[in-house]
């Protein structure tokens, strides 16, 4: 599937982007929340960002890329970005999204 | 069918992997997850690339799919086990296609690619060559897969099942958050169904809820009629295939079709009615 790098590229699928995540786009009129999940300094590429909305309510998840990395096109509002990775490692962080804007999270575990 | 004939653990994987007659098999939309490490001895299968028609939008016919198991080295009376990423999206929807095309000797592993990886378990990058087989497939199984005007018909009168996130249900968002919201047709849902995202169906590793769990989430939370006929979509058909195999494999209902064309196709077509907002 190509389309993963940049924010304005299509997918035609539900699935997760090839590869994970790569690079930082630009926003285009997309809502983007994405970032890189370290464990001390070292990317950890075995895992999954959840990307939670009210409630907990579930509304998308992604496996990290190899560089630790992950991008959700969410909508404009609050979110909880949620992170799993092997041996039970879990975080959580708050997040803004707003059209046009690209919100970086990054997530040490 | 319950339970246990079609849902197996990660020790179930691992103690047949040297199995001859159980295929392990792959199947993502992101195939570069397969080649940086899968099951040992698993074949990939890449849902688009291998399981949809390459011009029309619809599936490989009876002849493709006999080609694609035979090339891949599946035998008929091979067991298939199939997990995926995506808390098994893909790999549901396989496993609804298998049993589409008449393949029943076909499990799901519980939890899929992602539990298996947060277990922190073997994965390899070798890639196993299977001898060819002659795989012969039935007609498709029409009891499992529903068209358009059979969608349309049972506005009202069926139990519609949309397992997509509220977001989408509601009209806030054409598609899954990880995707760019960039698609063209109308926003919102089918009237008459009921929103009950696939992702109440799994726990947070991927595996499925207990079948208690999941009898409260449809028939006493969203209110479904379990002595009606049920279609379940989604935006493409993969995820209602998830909550198909919940509904149809794991709680046993006996008349569950999954709409593949789903929202792609129902919020294009013109002058059939939407529904936006909270389900009425």
């Amino acid at each position: 599937m190509s389309g993963a790098n940049t924010a304005s590229t299509g997918a035609d699928g539900c699935g997760a982007p090839a590869g994970g995540v790569a690079a930082s786009a630009t926003a285009g009129d997309q809502a983007v929340v994405e970032g890189k999940v370290t464990r001390q300094g070292a990317a950890v590429s075995t895992g999954y960002a959840r990307l939670l909305g009210t409630g907990d309510e579930f509304v998308a998840e992604v496996p990290l890329g190899a560089d630790g990395g992950f991008r959700f096109f969410a909508a404009p509002g609050s979110w909880t970005l949620r992170v799993l990775a092997p041996g039970g490692a879990r975080a959580e962080r708050s997040v803004q999204a707003d059209y046009g804007q690209i919100t970086t999270v990054d997530v040490t575990i | 069918m319950s339970r246990s004939d079609v849902l197996v653990d990660a020790d179930w994987a691992e103690a047949h992997i040297a199995d001859p007659h159980v295929v392990i098999v792959e199947v993502d939309e992101d195939t570069s997850a397969y080649d940086k490490g899968h099951i040992p001895g698993a074949v990939k299968i890449d849902w688009k690339k291998d399981l949809q028609d390459p011009v029309r939008r619809d599936f490989v016919d009876k002849t493709g799919f006999e080609a694609l198991l035979s090339e891949r080295g599946i035998a008929n009376d091979d067991t298939v086990l199939l997990y995926g990423g995506n808390n098994n999206w893909f790999a549901a929807y396989a496993y609804w296609y298998f049993r589409l095309y008449g393949h029943d000797k076909v499990l799901l592993l519980d939890g899929g690619r992602k539990k298996w990886e947060l277990d922190s378990r073997e994965l390899s990058t070798d890639v196993p060559q299977r001898p060819r087989t002659s795989y012969t497939a039935t007609e498709q199984d029409r009891s499992l897969r529903a068209l358009r005007d059979e969608v349309i018909d049972a506005i009202g009168k069926r139990n519609l099942v949309d397992v997509r996130s509220p977001d989408e249900f509601t009209g806030r968002l054409l598609a899954p958050a990880h995707l760019p919201q960039e698609q063209a047709q109308r926003a919102g849902h089918i009237p008459t169904a009921r929103n009950v995202p696939w992702s109440k169906a799994a726990n947070e590793d991927g595996t499925f809820r207990s079948d208690d769990e999941l009898r409260q989430l449809y028939q006493g939370d969203a209110g479904l009629d379990f002595g009606k006929d049920t279609i379940a979509y989604c935006r493409i058909g993969e995820r209602s295939a998830h909550t198909w195999f919940v509904l149809h494999e794991l709680l046993g209902l006996p008349n569950v079709k999954n709409y593949d064309g789903s929202w792609t196709e129902y919020g294009s077509l013109v002058g059939v009615p939407i529904e936006l907002g909270e389900a009425r």
